[in-house]
C-alpha cells in the first residue's frame, strides 16, 4: 500500500463509518459548546477540536493535501492568531449578558432553526449521488493533480489570491500600526526616572516559609505585616477575584494574628530587620 | 457505510451552528470564530462534492476558501485590535460612534 493510501480511501468501510460518527458527534458538540461557552479562550479551544475533526474528515474524503493544510493553516496559523489577539484583549474577556436588542438571542435561535429546516429540506430533496470511484487523484497523486489544476485551470484566481494576500498583509500592518507620539526614553532617562521614584531598588520577592514557597505568598515586613509589594499584581488580582481579599501568608507564621496588608510599605530600619527576620 | 450525503448533512449542521453564533454572540472575537466555523462547514461540503463528482475542482475551491479566510482573519483581527485600543472593549455593542 502506498503511503497516500493510508490517509485516503484505503480505510475499511467499518473503520470509516466509525470514524465519521465519532468525529461528527465530537465536532457538533464542540461547535455547540463554542456557541454556548462564555469565555473566548474556551471558544478557541473548542474551535480547534472542530477544525481537527474536519481535517480527519478531509482525509477520509480523499483530500490528504487539504487535511494537512487544514491542520497547518487553520489550526496552526489562524487559531494561533486568534489566541494572540485574545491575549492582547484579555484572556478573561467575557461576553456581556445584557441584551442591547431585546429578544436577540431568541430571534437568533429561531433564525437558526429556520435555516436548519430549509437547508435540510434542500439536502433531503437533492439527489447526491454515491461517491464516484476514487481515482489516483484522491489518494497517491492528490498533490500533483491539485497543483496541475491550480497552475493551469485556476491560474488566474491563484494570481489574484496572491494580490489579495499582499493587500491583507499591508492592511493589517497599517491598521495595527501605532505612531509613536512621544520620543523613546533613553537609558539615561530611564535610570534617572528610576532613581527619582520611590522604589529605586528591586521589589521584594515573595515569602518563603517552612511549608509554602509559592509566589502567591507575600513576604513579611519586619513588623510582621505582609508586604503588598512582594506579590505580583497579576497574581494578587486573581486571588482577590476568587477569595475577595489580598493573599495572606500562612496563619501559623503570624504571632499577632494581624493579616492586614500594610499600605504604607515603608522602608523599615534595617538594624532590626535581620533580627526580626530570624524569628520567621 | 458513509455516503457523501452524511458529510453534507454534517456541514449543514455546523454551518447553522456557526450562523446562530454570529447572530447571538456579542464578543467580536467569538463572532469571528463562528464565521470561521461557517467557512469550515462550507469547505467540508466542497470536499464532499468533489468526492461525489470524482474530480478535484471542489478541493481547489476549498483551498481558495482557506486562503481567503486567512486573509480575512488577518484584516479582521487588525480592525478588532484597533477598535480595542480606542474603546477598550471587544464587544460589538461598544463600537457605536457611527450610530445616529
Amino acid at each position: 500500500m502506498k503511503p497516500g493510501m493510508v490517509l485516503a480511501a484505503g480505510m475499511a468501510q467499518e473503520t470509516q463509518s466509525l470514524a465519521f460518527w465519532v468525529l461528527s458527534v465530537a465536532s457538533v458538540a464542540a461547535a455547540l459548546g463554542m456557541v454556548l461557552a462564555r469565555r473566548a479562550v474556551h471558544c478557541a479551544v473548542l474551535l480547534a477540536v472542530v477544525m481537527l475533526s474536519l481535517a480527519v474528515m478531509y482525509a477520509m474524503l480523499g483530500a490528504p493535501f487539504l487535511a494537512f493544510v487544514q491542520v497547518i493553516v487553520y489550526t496552526g496559523a489562524v487559531l494561533m492568531l486568534f489566541l494572540f489577539v485574545l491575549m492582547i484583549v484579555g484572556v478573561s474577556s467575557r461576553d456581556s449578558l445584557v441584551e442591547t436588542i431585546r429578544g436577540q438571542r431568541v430571534a437568533a435561535i429561531l433564525v437558526g432553526i429556520g435555516m436548519l429546516v430549509l437547508l435540510s429540506l434542500i439536502i433531503g430533496n437533492a439527489v447526491i449521488g454515491p461517491a464516484a470511484p476514487a481515482g489516483a487523484g484522491f489518494s497517491s497523486s492528490n498533490l500533483q493533480d491539485l497543483a496541475r489544476l491550480i497552475f493551469t485551470t485556476y491560474v488566474f484566481p491563484f494570481e489574484v489570491t496572491s494580490a489579495l494576500l499582499i493587500t491583507a498583509a499591508l492592511g493589517a500592518m497599517v491598521l495595527a500600526h501605532r505612531e509613536r507620539t512621544t520620543p523613546k526614553p533613553t537609558q539615561r532617562e530611564l535610570a534617572r526616572r528610576r532613581v527619582l521614584s520611590s522604589q529605586p531598588t528591586p521589589l521584594p520577592g515573595p515569602g518563603t516559609y517552612a511549608r509554602h514557597n509559592a509566589v502567591d505568598m507575600p513576604a513579611l515586613l519586619p513588623d510582621g505585616t505582609p508586604s503588598t509589594l512582594s506579590v505580583s499584581p497579576v497574581i494578587a488580582r486573581r486571588i482577590e477575584l476568587s477569595t475577595g481579599e489580598f493573599p495572606a501568608p500562612p496563619l501559623e507564621t503570624l504571632t499577632s494574628g494581624e493579616v492586614v496588608p500594610s499600605d504604607d510599605e515603608g522602608r523599615q530600619p534595617s538594624e532590626d530587620s535581620d533580627h526580626e527576620g530570624a524569628r520567621w | 457505510m458513509v455516503s457523501p450525503t452524511h458529510f453534507v448533512a454534517l456541514s449543514v449542521i455546523l454551518f447553522v451552528i456557526g450562523a446562530v453564533g454570529v447572530l447571538a454572540r456579542r464578543n467580536a472575537i467569538i463572532i469571528f470564530m463562528c464565521v470561521e466555523l461557517m467557512l469550515n462547514a462550507v469547505n467540508l461540503a466542497f470536499v464532499a462534492f468533489a468526492r461525489v463528482h470524482g474530480n478535484l475542482n471542489g478541493q481547489v475551491i476549498a483551498f481558495f476558501v482557506m486562503v481567503i479566510a486567512a486573509a480575512e482573519v488577518v484584516v479582521g483581527l487588525a480592525i478588532l485590535l484597533s477598535i480595542f485600543r480606542t474603546r477598550r472593549s471587544a464587544s460589538v455593542d461598544d463600537a457605536n460612534l457611527l450610530k445616529y
